[in-house]
């Protein structure tokens, strides 16, 4: 199988930083293969985990999805691997055979889901990686870190779109003990490393009284090898800025004072996060991947009206508890604002876009 | 790697060999003869035995090497009091045999951040030991094991064992006296040392005990529950109240996969209880429901008004559902 279009045109030269001048943009196609996460005209915070099995000729399709900006997404990782070294990527030492299980899982999936990109050989514990799209073709042996220039982990999330987070299994909770995480939404792995899973959800409003929490380790720590699940999440970044970390807070929050409800199609935009889970087979650790897709509010009017009227809706009737916790408070009322000339106020159709009489991008 | 199909894996039986007089080792392949699904020590595997018309599915540790996916080996005790799961097993099963199974799952893997391991295991207890003492040696740690038997004629795993690490392994009951003794054992032990216990649940309890009372804490006490029912159990039958289709509901599925099997939908989300979608609401029950989700309150689960399908049952006559 292949999981992309014969149509996808990888762009080189985008960037995701004010440096680059922000030079990405998103292919109608692009668009609408999206996962979009709002399946209701209201937006409820829930656990919303579903098997992760193949779904529709989108986003979902893989079990790791490679789209048009795979190159340049690649690009930025390393950028901001060279301009920030020790904020981004952190493994604890008893983390490696996690580390190879998930070279392996990205690795494998990959080489599954786009062979005319990716071929894995293996003869035992030798392994061959050629990765067509970033001209790597590399030996190692699986197991031994001394045959790679860099950790197994490392090696194969600079390859891979989306940051990766790895919790390990300790005293019935999940415990962060590796992530590559350039595309941080506002938190800091080195602040977060060694964190419990009630620890680590501090910060969300709502969780603890709504016994979210409870439910999801309980079912978190019952999944099993080869049976991953996902999630979608989401939220509003200004300007197509990847890495939101706290520790580059002072650069890009000033920006939130920027958006007028004239910009904010350009300016605003839609942050989706998809969260395909899976339990590690040697290492017995979870990885908790957030694969993000930027989508400005314009491009969904332009490519999907359906979904534009639908986040319309969803966003003017949001918790302002969640507003302030997304941190958009300053901009959500221009972003609503800007959206209600594009919303007919047409019934739309409930359900996630993948899922059959889910919304779609655009027709009725 | 060798594909699941559904979720399943095929499995050639290899080999066939009685070690004790109870005990069957199976060593088991994939039947294209690829890679198995790899797995880490303390593993199980649950096999899909056919039985008559039935079929069972039992746990096994696995006790082969996770360093090696070519094969994987299991050891079933012959218990005939049981649910004739294991009687199959050595009565029925031949090599060369296929058997259906699910991808290896870890209930009781070792610690990470354990500065030594102490293991205490009785009889067939032994097996999910033999996979983690093969992955701490490879990793170069700390350990010992202790292991009880009845008598010389079940002690053969335990020898193999002794023949692997010497000294490491200590073993009780082979000669017909010597006793283990977990206060003995677990007394006097550095910090950072874990204890595993794997055997019947009066060893199981007598360590814990004897743990508690010489002061170790919960997270260093690991044993194995083998509390993983799944959705798994004795069949039943269910009305949907607004077809008045009767659906029965085999051992081997779930409520909800009987009703979609049927051709009718529920919704559903995570499909393991936890996210509420296909809470159902339940309109007639002669019985009772076997609550084994994490979303009713236990206040919802005394009034039996609501079930969720994707992996609770009944114990029951009559049961319709607002479906």
């Amino acid at each position: 199988m292949t999981a992309s279009p014969a149509s996808t045109a990888f762009k080189t030269d985008e960037t995701y930083t004010p440096e680059g001048n922000y030079n990405f943009k998103n292919s109608p196609e692009g668009v609408r293969r999206l996962p979009f996460p709002f399946p209701d005209d209201d937006y409820m915070y829930s656990m919303n985990l579903e098997p992760h099995v193949p779904a529709g000729d989108g986003a979902l399709k893989a079990a790791f999805d490679v789209d048009e900006h795979y190159v340049s997404e690649c690009a930025h990782r390393a950028q901001m691997l060279r301009d920030m070294p020790g904020v981004h990527y952190l493994a604890l030492p008893h983390m490696m055979e996690a580390q190879w299980d998930l070279l392996e899982l990205i690795f494998e999936s990959y080489a599954r889901d786009f062979p005319e990109h990716f071929t894995l050989t293996k003869d035992g514990n030798e392994w061959r990686w050629q990765n067509r799209l970033l001209n790597i073709d590399d030996s190692f042996t699986f197991g031994d870190p001394s045959t790679l220039p860099m950790d197994p982990m490392k090696y194969a999330t600079r390859q891979a779109q989306g940051e990766f987070v790895v919790l390990e299994e300790k005293d019935n909770t999940l415990v962060i003990g590796a992530g590559m995480t350039t595309q941080r939404a506002d938190y800091s792995l080195k602040f977060n490393v060694g964190m419990s899973f009630f620890e680590f959800h501090g910060p969300v409003p709502k969780l603890h009284d709504m016994g979210i929490l409870d439910r999801a380790l309980k079912f978190l720590l019952r999944m099993k090898p080869g049976h991953p699940v996902r999630r979608v999440n989401w939220s509003l970044t200004v300007n197509p800025r990847l890495e939101t970390s706290v520790e580059t807070l002072h650069e890009w929050a000033p920006d939130r004072t920027t958006v007028t409800s004239e910009n904010a199609g350009e300016k605003v935009y839609l942050r989706i996060e998809l969260q395909p889970l899976h339990r590690l087979p040697r290492s017995n650790a979870i990885v908790f991947p957030v694969r993000t897709y930027l989508v400005s509010l314009s491009e969904l009017v332009q490519y999907a009206p359906n979904w534009a009227k639908r986040i319309h809706r969803a966003l003017a009737s949001l918790d302002p508890e969640l507003v302030d916790y997304k941190g958009f408070h300053r901009y959500h009322a221009a972003a609503v604002e800007w959206l209600s000339h594009h919303d007919d106020g047409a019934p739309l159709a409930t359900g996630y876009p993948w899922a059959s009489g889910g919304i779609q991008p655009t027709g009725e | 790697m060798s594909e699941a199909q559904h979720g399943a894996l095929q499995l050639q039986v290899k080999r066939i060999e009685a070690v004790t007089p109870e005990i069957n080792r199976y060593t088991l392949c994939a039947v294209d003869g690829s890679w198995l699904p790899a797995f880490s020590g303390g593993s199980h595997l649950t096999v899909l035995i056919p039985v008559g018309e039935e079929t069972k599915r039992n746990a096994y540790s696995l006790m082969s090497s996770p360093y090696d996916t070519s094969e994987y080996q299991i050891a079933v005790r012959r218990v005939d009091d049981g649910k004739r799961g294991s009687v199959a097993m050595h009565s029925s099963v031949r090599e060369g045999d296929v058997l259906l199974a699910g991808i290896p799952a870890n209930l009781f893997p070792v610690s990470k951040h354990a500065r030594h391991h102490l293991f205490i295991a009785g009889g067939v207890g032994i097996t999910p030991v033999f996979a983690q003492l093969e992955e701490l040696s490879l990793k170069g740690s700390s350990f010992e094991l202790h292991l009880a038997v009845r008598g010389p004629e079940h002690a053969a795993l335990g020898y193999e064992l002794k023949d692997r690490y010497g000294d490491r392994v200590t073993l009780y009951g082979h000669d017909g006296q010597s006793r283990l003794n977990t206060l003995d054992i677990l007394a006097g032990r550095p910090l950072g040392t874990h204890a595993y216990v794997c055997g019947p649940t009066r060893m199981i309890d007598d360590v814990v005990a004897s743990a508690h009372g010489l002061g170790w804490s919960d997270s260093n006490i690991h044993f194995e529950r083998f509390d993983d029912l799944g959705s798994t159990g004795d069949p039943f039958s269910v009305t949907l109240a607004r077809s008045g289709a009767v659906i029965e509901v085999s051992p081997e599925q779930s409520l909800l996969e009987a009703v979609e099997e049927a051709g009718h939908t529920l919704p559903y989300l995570c499909r393991g209880g936890a996210c509420g979608e296909c809470e159902t609401e339940v309109l007639e029950l002669e019985g009772t429901i076997d609550h084994r989700d994490d979303w009713l309150s236990e206040s919802d689960r005394c009034t039996n008004k609501l079930i969720l399908p994707c992996v609770s049952r009944a114990t029951c006559t009559k049961l319709v559902i607002n479906a």
